[in-house]
This record gives structure tokens, C-alpha cells and sequence, in this order.
């Protein structure tokens, strides 16, 4: 075992899989010689050279499309959003080409597109969003967002092996910030999966990316006030682990869904209504939903402060349903 | 560039094929047999015959939706494309897609999402695999004039060209986008001129002349498979139907069509044949009988052919099935 941090799981896991696999290829801005904006390419343009870490001109479309040719013909082609935010370039060929060639003409497309989502690193609208709720109602799409070191490489490795599209959301505020111990041996964690991040028997928080730490911090906190908390950190976002997400609720009956997304139609409002309409009668509370409100992300520290759901509101929002 | 005999034989072939397809297409359209709707390329077969004729076998197509002369071509045969007018179970896709909305990559032919203009980009991203690969393969993209006003036709052609990528660009130019002509869709004279900002040799060619499209296909092929890399094709022509079968086109002037109707690409190559005693009449009238034959045996087939399965409606979403 060794610990790394949430970059250099995402930097292995690219690293290992080219090596192991003369099909894989990283396409983007500024990939190659200069290693990407977050440096997640660093040094594999020497190894690997300009054709498989290659530096594309400025048309997410474009690459994005050609990324998903390639996979036609038998390549595993990584696309590289610079921020996850100019993925909407490249929507209609995620979503019109990408996601519906299985279904449409029965052809594999076995794309990863990593996106470097998320807030609270000050970046404002353009550079701060949470892009999966845009592809969470485009079926033929997987959709993952990991939340430590050991599932960000784990799940990147099987976003890479899997035949479909994986949209691979990466927090930028975990990058430098999270380390945790991952082993030295080849390992996928499997697409589709949810983790229980911590057992508790009062109330489920249900999250995933960077929020699975707020929901930690607030754990914390509740437990000092005797309140035993559950975290479930979904890990895929399309399609939800629903067993998961059921037996938490049958375990302990009240929910708390948190997400930095904004609220209106998000992944939680799925969440939710899936409780509702499987669970309902395992629910002692209504569910609360913990998440961004419906504005564009502001800039201004305090602001940015304010949209993005902190530990304070993730333990007001338990403390509510234990005095329901 | 001399032309084999037996391969002018096969161009009338495919063209007469393509055109008595359509056209039967047509009749079934207005008898209210086809599900969904029916686009042709009745007047226009030349540019698809004669730029999926010159294509090698392992070479990939990358088509838009007047390019019924290359899905024939490359060996989806008239009876499965029939059945998938009908919605069969033996359509080319079962029945999840419908009409010219077709790919299969047994033949090498990617599937023709709706939105004009995408294949430039995922034909190029082929190209690149074939390029990363080394291999001597190219790519033929099409779309129409109208198509080559989007993004992505400006992101592909310009992918291909910083890279150099084996791809051959072909635009169908047929003077309308629907009921918006030409001089509605681009400030210049020749689409081909947009070739030109991308550092990119195009070449002009009279749309309704086989010879002359696959000629310079087949040229430009090869620039691509020996290192040349792109080319843009402008295949200058005239749709002589209506946007859609159900589209009347009051909109485009008669005498116009008139013009056009005497350049008739069949009819064109019928002469060119007889008048250098290439062939007799007797000889074409025999591949005539032929095609009317297939057609007909074809519309047998789709009409003898089962429905899917409305559980079929639940399968194939991804190629990697995730367990619930
Ligand atoms: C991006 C996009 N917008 C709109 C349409 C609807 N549409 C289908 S065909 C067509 C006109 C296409 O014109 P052109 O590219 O010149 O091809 P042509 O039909 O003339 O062969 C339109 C507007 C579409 N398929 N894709």
C-alpha cells in the first residue's frame, strides 16, 4: 500500500492503463508537452510520445468527435476537458453520437471524458461547475464521480476498460487536497457500485464527490451530539446504485441527499423521487435535499461561500429530521 | 485516370440500384408504408456512388443521410434497407433506427447521426487511429452544403488538417438546405473555399458525373493513404426532389430543375457508355432488369419480415450492461 493524492491516483491510473494498453490514447488542450492545466499529463507525452498524448486545437466538439471515431475502430481514446465546463461544446456528440451508437446501430463506443468539475476553488462560472447534471438524462452515458485517491484511480482504470461512454467527473478541490492509501497491485473498482463511506444507524446521507467529505466533517460533529450518521458516496451517477441507495434507507429510515449541484432537477431530485416511489413506507421523515441553489456560480469568496452546502447546513439539516 | 470497364458497369449498376431504391421508397412513402419519414438522393446518386465505389474495403465511410449509394456500395444490401424502412426486425438495425439513419461496421460504415455535420469530426478521429496505428486506411466523410455551416464541419476539417490525418472530405452540394439555398447559407460562390482556412487542397467536380466523383476520390485517396493527408471534395449538384417526400419544394424555381433534370447523372452515364461503345443498350437495359428484380425481392423480404419485439425497446443500451 501507499498513499497518494486524489492527482496522482487520476495520473497513475493514465499512466498504467497506456502502458498496458497500446489502444489507449489522451487527447485535449495542452495535454502533451505542457501536462494539462492540472497537470494530470505530466511527463507521459515523454514516455508515450505526440500521437497518444496529443495536443488538439481549441474545439471540444471537434475532439471530442474524433475521440469517438477512433473508438469506433478499436482505440480507447481519453478525452481531457481543460475544466469540465467546456463540455458543453462537445454536448451534442456526448449526447446525440456517443450515448445512442449502441443502442441506435448496435456499435461500441468506448470513450472516457474526464471532467475537472466543481467549486469552491474561486474559479466563478465558467471554471466552477458541476457538469453531470447536464448528461444525467441522456441514457446510453455512465457517468462516475470519485470521491478519494483509491476510487479515482480505481474507477478510472474500469472507465477505461468499460465498452461504453464514461463521463469521469474529477474534483478540482480534491485534487491536492485528499490523499488516501491505494495498493501497489493492478485494481478497478467497478462501475456502477455506490461505497458505504461511513456506517451509522440514525440517518443516510446520501452524497458523492467532493460533498462525501462535508458529509464526513458533519458526522463528526453529530456525533458528538450522539447522532450516528450514514454516508453513502454513490461513486456512479448514471446509472444509480439503487440497492444501495434502498437498503440505506431501510437501515435507517430518515435521508438526508446532499450534492454541490443545483437543485432544480438534479441527481438528488432523482434520488429522492426513487426513495419515494420504492421506500416510501421505510421513510419515518420527508427527505431533505442539501444542495447548491439555482444561480450560476459566483465568485466572490463569501458567495461561493454561500452556494456551496458547508457542514453547518448538512448538520441542521440531520438535526431536523431526528426532532421530525 | 482510365476506368476499367467492368467498374463503369458497376457504377451504372449502383447508381441505377441507389436511384430505383429511392424512388420505390418513394411510392411506399405515399402509399403511407414507411413508419417515418423518406429523404432521397434522387438526382444526386452520383456523388455517394462514386465516392463509396473508389473507397478500398477496409477504408471506413463516414456518410450523411443522400448517401444511400454507399450503404449499398459497401454491402448493406437493398433488403435489409427496405426492412428498416418498414421498421422490421431485419432491418440494418433491428428496428431501433429508421430509414438513411444507418451504420454498420461489418462494412465499415459509421452510423449517420441527424445532426448534419457530425461524421467530419468522428471520421476524422478514424483517420487518427488509422494514423496512430500506422495503418494504410482512409476515411471519406460526408455532408451537405447547409451541413457545412455547423462547428463541427469547421472542427473536423481543421483537426485533419493540423494532423494530417488520412480523411477525405466530401460535401454534397445540391444548392439547398431544405427550402434555404445557397446564397442564404454561405457569403461565397464554391463551398470549396472553405477548405482554404484550413490550409486544406480541395477540388471542384460536376456532382452528376460518376466518373469525374470517383476519380477524384480515388485521387485523393490515395494522397491520404500514402501521407498527403485531407482533401475537400465539392460535388456540385442539384436535389431534384423535395427537402423530404413529404416536401413539395414550390420553393425551388422550375426552370432550375429543368436545367438540372437534362444533366441527370443516370441518364449521363447511359450516354457516356453507349456513345464510346463501353456498352450497348441491350447490356444496360439487362442491369436494369437486374436492379428491378433486387427491388423487388427486397420489398418482398421487408414485407415478409417480423416486427421486433416491444421488449426489444429495453436492450442494447449499453455494450457494457450494468446489473441492476
Ligand atoms: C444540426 C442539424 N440541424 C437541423 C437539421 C434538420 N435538417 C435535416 S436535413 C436539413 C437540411 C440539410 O441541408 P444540406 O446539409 O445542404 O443537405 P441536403 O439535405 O441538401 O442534402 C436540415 C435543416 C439537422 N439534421 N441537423
Amino acid at each position: 500500500m501507499k498513499e497518494i493524492t486524489y492527482l496522482e491516483a487520476i495520473k497513475e491510473a493514465l499512466n498504467e492503463e497506456m502502458a498496458r494498453d497500446a489502444s489507449v490514447f489522451i487527447l485535449g488542450e495542452d495535454v502533451g508537452v505542457y501536462g494539462g492545466a492540472f497537470r494530470a499529463t505530466e511527463g507521459l507525452s515523454n514516455k508515450y510520445g505526440e500521437w497518444r498524448i496529443l495536443d488538439t486545437p481549441l474545439s471540444e466538439s471537434g475532439f471530442t468527435g474524433a475521440a469517438i471515431g477512433a473508438a469506433l475502430v478499436g482505440m480507447r481514446p481519453i478525452v481531457e476537458m481543460q475544466f469540465a465546463d467546456f463540455i458543453s461544446c462537445a454536448f451534442d456528440q456526448l449526447v446525440n453520437v456517443a450515448a445512442k451508437n449502441h443502442y441506435r446501430w448496435g456499435a461500441a463506443t468506448p470513450i472516457v471524458v474526464r471532467a475537472p468539475y466543481g467549486g469552491n476553488i474561486h474559479g466563478g462560472a465558467f471554471h466552477s461547475q458541476c457538469i453531470e447534471g447536464f448528461f444525467f438524462n441522456v441514457p446510453g452515458l455512465k457517468i462516475v464521480a470519485p470521491s478519494t485517491a483509491y476510487d479515482a484511480k480505481g474507477l478510472l482504470k474500469a472507465a477505461i476498460r468499460d465498452n461504453d461512454p464514461v463521463i469521469y467527473c474529477e474534483h478540482k478541490y480534491l485534487y491536492r487536497r485528499i490523499k488516501d492509501t491505494v495498493p501497489e497491485e493492478d485494481y478497478v473498482v467497478p462501475i456502477g457500485k455506490a461505497r458505504i463511506a461511513l456506517e451509522g444507524k440514525d440517518v443516510s446521507i446520501i452524497t458523492y464527490g467532493a460533498m462525501v467529505h462535508t458529509a464526513l466533517e458533519a458526522a463528526q460533529v453529530l456525533k458528538e451530539n450522539r447522532v450516528s450518521c450514514e454516508i453513502i458516496d454513490l461513486r456512479t451517477i448514471l446509472p444509480l446504485d439503487k440497492k444501495a441507495i434502498f437498503n440505506t434507507v431501510k437501515k435507517t429510515n430518515k435521508v438526508v441527499v446532499l450534492h454541490e449541484q443545483t437543485k432544480t432537477g438534479s441527481i438528488g431530485a432523482e434520488v429522492s423521487a426513487l426513495i419515494n416511489e420504492y421506500c416510501f413506507d421505510y421513510l419515518d421523515a420527508p427527505i431533505i435535499r442539501v444542495a447548491a441553489p439555482d444561480t450560476p456560480v459566483p465568485y466572490s469568496a463569501q458567495m461561493e461561500e454561500a452556494f456551496i452546502p458547508q457542514v453547518k447546513d448538512v448538520v441542521s439539516a440531520v438535526e431536523k429530521l431526528m426532532h421530525y | 485516370m482510365d476506368i476499367k470497364r467492368e467498374d463503369l458497369l458497376r457504377l451504372f449498376y449502383y447508381l441505377k440500384l441507389t436511384r430505383r431504391l429511392e424512388d420505390r421508397v418513394t411510392s411506399l412513402y405515399h402509399q403511407g408504408k414507411i413508419l417515418g419519414g423518406a429523404w432521397t438522393s434522387n438526382g444526386t446518386e452520383a456523388v455517394s456512388v462514386g465516392y463509396g465505389y473508389a473507397l478500398e474495403k477496409n477504408d471506413i465511410a463516414a456518410p450523411y443521410f443522400r448517401d444511400m449509394g454507399v450503404f449499398l456500395i459497401r454491402g448493406i444490401t437493398a433488403k435489409r434497407i427496405m426492412a428498416q424502412y418498414l421498421g422490421k426486425k431485419t432491418g440494418v438495425t433491428g428496428g431501433k433506427e429508421g430509414n438513411v439513419h444507418v451504420g454498420d461496421l461489418q462494412y465499415g460504415v459509421f452510423g449517420f447521426p441527424s445532426h448534419l455535420a457530425d461524421n467530419y469530426p468522428v471520421g476524422a478521429g478514424a483517420a487518427l487511429a488509422f494514423k496512430i496505428r500506422g495503418e494504410k486506411r482512409v476515411v471519406a466523410a460526408c455532408t451537405g452544403d447547409g451541413g457545412t455551416s455547423r462547428g463541427d464541419f469547421h472542427e473536423g476539417m481543421n483537426l485533419a488538417a493540423v494532423r494530417k490525418l488520412p480523411i477525405v472530405f466530401i460535401c454534397n452540394n445540391n444548392q439547398y438546405a431544405y427550402s434555404t439555398p445557397l446564397k442564404l447559407q454561405m457569403a461565397i460562390n464554391n463551398v470549396a473555399e472553405r477548405a482554404l482556412a484550413y490550409g486544406m487542397p480541395s477540388k471542384i467536380v460536376n456532382g452528376n458525373n460518376v466518373m469525374e466523383v470517383y476519380t477524384a476520390a480515388k485521387e485523393a485517396y490515395e494522397t491520404a493513404r500514402n501521407g498527403g493527408g485531407p482533401t475537400f471534395i465539392e460535388c456540385k449538384t442539384m436535389r431534384m426532389h423535395g427537402h423530404s417526400e413529404h416536401d413539395s419544394a414550390k420553393y425551388v424555381p422550375r426552370e432550375l430543375l429543368e436545367e438540372w433534370k437534362k444533366k441527370d447523372p443516370i441518364l449521363h452515364m447511359e450516354t457516356y457508355l453507349m456513345e464510346n461503345q463501353i456498352a450497348k443498350k441491350e447490356e444496360l437495359d439487362g442491369i436494369d432488369l437486374q436492379v428491378q428484380k433486387e427491388i423487388e425481392e427486397a420489398e418482398a423480404f421487408a414485407e415478409e419480415s417480423p416486427y421486433p419485439e416491444p421488449e426489444e425497446v429495453l436492450k442494447g443500451l449499453y455494450a457494457t450492461p450494468i446489473e441492476e
